[in-house]
């Protein structure tokens, strides 16, 4: 939140006491909007710890089925390979995006003209539906039409989506390739914030590029990096669509992340009690990340980087 | 007086923070320095881009013997749009219209309640405002895939299971909580001599907010419409889950069916990737500033 925005906020109290009666009948416009909050995302919420409870295949009746879905889910195998690989994908992509939009939104953030262009042909990913990602990255690895023979390195002609490790390193990559741009995008507007005279202070000490980069530009950008960081780890949850469409969390089940597991228990498999329980872990698994992530920005900063969101 | 402070502080918003002159020329100086390293790591990355979206296009051009034949890389040697033809002909259109309709049907009415409920989280005050604000913020950490068994559920018991409005419904509750954040970050820097003035003239809250926010905060509208909407355009869990009827697919789930129908002829299942991504690409030409610039004051505030 910019300065002058805080000190207005601040200011505004006092100049609306007078008017006291008319602003409470502002309360009314938000009920459309909470309306559909509440039915269509906060009572799923409470819905789907509620199915997690319940015996039922998806058409007909629901019934009671005590605590029989959490220690069926719990004593399974598979949901500790879906956590596993849930939190694999989701740090290594951390590791992977964080350094690359942080560099790139750094050098973007200049104001070169051709720099202007780059940001525009780095935001194209963002426009494709993971549906086509994923379609068209099955067309590109085609090891005999696919790109691997079109550059002439033919050690890319790989089974991509036939060997585990490759398929889970695949995900990463695709994963990346579709949302560093929008990361891009954060760090760009976090580094055009900082102010000038850091810089200038920085040049008369002698400092050069480098540590102006690693005691200004990163510190500086700590609640972007952390606002960066919520949305990468919090959306990591989500990534399925793309993981569907390429490789169905095979082979074997070497990319069934949480997510996935939810859906093929729950819309395969019909066993929707199941399914809720992975889906109440993946609800708290978001949360309690998302918090942690806020606490790390102190918690006095907690509601404004909410808001930074 | 009251016109006395409309007229000057009316020039305030036009400025928006960030976007001063002053702060482009101070940065440009700056990062020069940064150049080299910078620079090549840009294009390598670009490179990583911009490379599959090339074959993706080139491929889409391609007749069989030229997709079997070429080198992958290379232009078609006799382009064609037979692979856009054999697409167009084949269902394209309805899920194309599906795919319109949902992302209208769920981006307006997102925009018109979310810009009613911040404009009343910002002008407003009192416990209640406070606590639905904090239910929205909340609301930003629930993920959309985590609800889709109780949605399902109630999609059922409301008769509406294999339904456009099915997708709609939740596109929209799930797109409430960061536009509400992004349009109520904005009029909050609407001065507030603005809605003084307005009330001094006579104005109730009802014309305030359509006769000044609304104008003011057209940007982040735009903004959040297009965000809003890409996201709609690009959903593929709620189509999957709430709609079975061939007739009622959208975009995502028709190029998911175009992979099986066509496994063989992967020019036209590149073409619909194509066609699928073209409106979305002539809205992002016509309103890429604005998004740009929204987005990065809205998430990096």
């Amino acid at each position: 939140m910019s300065s002058t925005t805080t000190h207005r906020a601040a200011a505004a109290p006092r100049k609306i006491e007078q008017t006291g009666q008319q602003k409470s009948a502002l309360a009314w416009l938000t009920v459309p909007a909470l309306i559909f909050f509440v039915v269509f995302a906060l009572a799923p919420l409470v819905g789907v710890l509620v199915l997690s409870f319940a015996n039922w295949d998806g058409i007909g009746a629901i019934g009671a089925a005590g605590l029989e879905n959490w220690s069926s889910v719990l004593s399974d195998p598979g949901l500790y390979n879906a956590l596993g690989l849930t939190f694999l994908i989701m740090i290594v992509s951390w590791l992977v995006q964080t350094p690359i939009s942080l560099l790139l939104g750094v050098f973007t953030a200049g104001t070169q003209r051709y720099r202007a262009a780059l940001a525009v042909l780095y935001f194209l990913p963002l426009l494709l539906s993971s549906a086509a990602v994923a379609i068209a990255y099955k067309a590109l690895l085609d090891p005999n039409f696919g790109l691997a023979m079109g550059l002439g390195l033919p050690f890319l002609a790989q089974d991509w989506l036939g060997v585990p490790q490759l398929a889970l390193g695949l995900v990463i990559f695709v994963i990346a390739w579709q949302f560093v741009p929008f990361h891009t995008l954060i760090y760009q507007g976090g580094v055009r914030q900082i102010p000038k005279s850091l810089y200038e202070a920085a040049q008369i000490d002698g400092a050069g590029i480098i540590k102006q980069f690693f005691h200004i530009t990163l510190p500086q950008l700590k609640y972007t990096i952390i606002t960066s960081s919520t949305l990468m780890v919090v959306g990591s949850l989500t990534y399925f669509d793309l993981i569907f469409v390429l490789t169905g969390g095979g082979p074997g089940n070497s990319t069934r992340i949480l997510a996935l597991d939810m859906y093929l228990r729950g819309f395969r498999a019909n066993l929707m009690g199941p399914a809720s329980v992975i889906a109440v872990i993946l609800v708290v698994i978001g949360l309690v990340l998302a918090l942690f992530l806020q606490r790390l920005g102190g918690k006095d900063k907690q509601g404004s980087q909410l808001e930074g969101l | 007086m009251s016109t006395v402070l409309r007229s000057d502080s009316k020039t305030a918003p036009a400025t928006p923070p960030g976007h001063s002159i002053k702060a482009k020329q101070s940065l440009g100086s700056r990062v020069r320095r940064l150049n080299i390293p910078g620079g090549l790591g840009g294009w390598i990355w670009l490179a990583i881009i911009i490379v599959p979206i090339y074959y993706i296009v080139i491929t889409s051009l391609k007749t069989s013997e030229g997709y079997f034949g070429q080198n992958p890389l290379a232009l078609p040697a006799a382009p064609t749009l037979e692979n856009y033809k054999l697409v167009l002909e084949a269902n394209f259109t309805t899920y194309f219209m599906n795919s319109v309709i949902v992302t209208l049907g769920s981006v307006i009415p997102t925009v018109l309640i979310s810009f009613m409920a911040a404009f009343a989280i910002v002008r407003g005050r009192g416990r209640y405002l406070k606590f639905v604000n904090g239910m929205f913020l909340m609301g930003l950490a629930i993920p959309l895939q985590a609800t889709i068994i109780p949605i399902y559920l109630m999609i059922i018991r409301l008769n509406l299971y294999d339904s456009l409005l099915a997708i709609m419904l939740p596109s929209v509750a799930f797109a409430i909580p960061l536009t509400v954040l992004i349009l109520s970050n904005f009029i909050r820097d609407v001065p507030n001599e603005l809605f003084e003035s307005m009330r001094l003239d006579g104005c109730s809250d009802w014309q305030t907010m359509w006769r000044l926010a609304l104008p003011l905060t057209r940007p982040a509208i735009v903004t959040v419409a297009i965000y809003n909407g890409l996201h709609v355009w690009n959903g593929f869990l709620l189509p999957l889950v709430l709609t079975q009827s061939p007739g009622l697919r959208v975009l995502p789930l028709g190029l998911w069916t175009f992979q099986g129908e066509f496994s063989v002829n992967i020019p036209a299942v590149l073409a619909s990737v194509v066609l699928s991504t073209l409106p979305i690409l002539v809205i992002y030409v016509l309103g890429r500033r604005q998004l740009v610039s929204g987005l990065t004051a809205g998430f990096s505030k």
